[in-house]
């Protein structure tokens, strides 16, 4: 006997999964909307993706391939632990290529490469109600949700435009999804949410210590909450990614030495590596491979 | 086969991945609204409740969740059926349920007579599962909403003439309201809340 004969498929007992899937249908049917669930105890601590965890664990099958990235990466030690933590209790095939995947955990990115029917994107999220800064009670901020009070967000946002002349939210940038929930869409980078409009994969949310699940159906609106005089805006990077020499990423800083070199290169790994196998070369690549060649001429 | 029998016969052969495979169809099915999604494992619940439908029970019931049943599903060998192999009880009280299932030709009360959910916990609503004669061949509607890229028309057959008005009350509550299952033979057709309907 080895171990997995002592688990059941995906770790979780199957009532807990028909309960997760029953909140999941019901995200679905409410876009935006965070449907309460009873989160179980997982072998991880909060903070780990619980969340995100229960949702995968509940939707995955004996067919699926399965790829984990934290802040865009498929090596962190946290998507490493939750790919083998699902290796181990579902025996699934698992990649590091985005085409590949039918199921894709994350925390913190949406891959570069637009997602396809038939994929879906599970996040882990971490505090799931945008309004949660601005009203610590659950009971209001529910009621804010019941009757569409959002004026509180916009006043939040506003106040950022009048302390900075601009929204200085970056990540975790509030969203309107089909215009009437307002959804937080995890500590991704706003840079990020243009990609959750109109998206053809399904996305779900899973926040394990909040007892969270919500969901975007594709081809789903998702609106970043802006002002007329001040239109949402993604971050830009001034140079390309300096590996694969990608444009229009989201890039990351890398410090090179102790003496402030440093690079910015794709947050999303497979992105670039992808790139790099078809002949793409930034600039640090580049040279690197200029410096390789001197000696032997 | 005798009622007993028929009461303890019928559920998934490998209920862990049956269970997985057609929950994936229902999810898939009401992330797309209108496509039709064929279920992979079969059920055979006792007549009058179609397989599909039967199906369903088994993947997303059990003593969490109370059931409704029409008037022909209560009185045949189905509410024991359910009641064995999913643990749920059977409620007659159709804002207490949170799936309600109706077989081929019943009557389809007002969908406002079941749980709607309300403003602060719209989620706490009735999935009703009804089969229907086929998911093809019926009056066309033109669907548009979330999960659908811009229009997609539906033809289920078999539905009662006042179905339009129950969903175009039911679209007008939202957050509220209640979801659809549409269940023929081994293929399902769901209808989230969000799903507009017309006429073509
Ligand atoms: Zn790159």
């Amino acid at each position: 006997m080895n171990d997995l004969a002592t688990y059941n498929f995906a770790y979780l007992d199957e009532q807990t999964k028909r309960m997760i899937r029953r909140a999941i249908l019901k995200a679905i049917a409410i876009p935006g909307y965070q449907v309460p669930f009873a989160s179980r105890e997982m072998p991880m601590p909060y903070g780990w993706g619980t969340g995100g965890v229960q949702v995968t664990a509940s939707i995955l099958g004996p067919d699926d391939v399965l790829k984990v990235i934290d802040q865009g990466a498929d090596d962190t030690t946290n998507a490493v632990s939750i790919r083998a933590f699902f290796q181990k209790v579902a025996n699934v095939a698992v990649t590091t290529k985005t085409v590949e995947a039918t199921i894709i955990q994350t925390r913190h990115r949406i891959p570069e490469e637009p997602l396809k029917e038939g994929q879906t994107l599970v996040y882990q999220v971490p505090i799931p109600e945008p309004l949660r800064f601005l009203e610590p009670r659950e009971t209001e901020t529910r009621k804010m949700h019941a009757l569409e009070e959002y004026g509180l967000m916009h006043v939040k946002l506003y106040e950022d435009i009048s302390r900075n002349g601009h929204i200085a939210t970056t990540y975790a940038y509030p969203v309107k999804v089909e215009g009437r929930y307002v959804m937080d869409p995890s500590p991704t980078p706003k840079f990020d949410n243009p990609k959750m409009h109109m998206s053809e994969a399904l996305q779900l949310f899973g926040a394990g210590r909040e007892k969270r699940i919500y969901a975007v159906p594709p081809f789903t609106e998702v609106v970043s909450l802006d002002f007329e005089d001040h239109p949402f805006e993604i971050q830009t990077f001034e140079k390309p990614c300096a590996l694969c020499g990608a444009e229009n990423v989201y890039l990351d800083e890398v410090v090179l030495d102790d003496r402030g070199g440093r690079m910015f290169v794709c947050s999303d790994t497979d992105h670039c590596e992808d790139r790099r196998a078809h002949g793409h070369a930034g600039s640090m690549l580049a040279s690197t491979q200029h410096q390789r060649k001197e000696p032997a001429e | 086969m005798g009622t007993q029998s028929q009461i303890y016969a019928g559920a998934f052969a490998d209920p862990v991945f049956a269970a997985q495979s057609v929950f994936r169809t229902l999810m898939d099915s009401f992330a797309r609204p209108g496509t039709i999604g064929r279920l992979s494992t079969q059920s055979s619940p006792p007549s009058p409740l179609g397989n599909a439908s039967g199906a369903v029970a088994l993947t997303l019931c059990d003593q969490d969740t109370a059931v409704w049943l029409s008037p022909a599903l209560a009185k045949s060998a189905v509410s024991q059926w359910i009641a064995f192999h999913t643990g749920a009880c059977v409620t007659e009280a159709k804002d207490e349920a949170r799936f309600a299932f109706f077989e081929k030709g019943a009557a389809v009360p007002g969908f406002d007579q079941f749980a709607l959910g309300t403003q602060e916990y719209p989620d706490r609503s009735t999935t009703l599962v009804v089969e229907v004669e086929a998911l093809t061949g019926g009056q066309p509607l033109v669907a548009r909403g979330p999960g659908i890229k811009t229009e997609i028309v539906v033809a289920p057959k078999g539905l009662p003439d006042v179905f339009l008005d129950f969903w175009t009350a039911n679209r007008a509550i939202f957050p509220r309201g209640i979801d659809l299952v549409l269940t023929a033979e081994d293929s399902v057709l769901c209808l989230p809340r969000t799903t507009k309907l017309e006429r073509e």
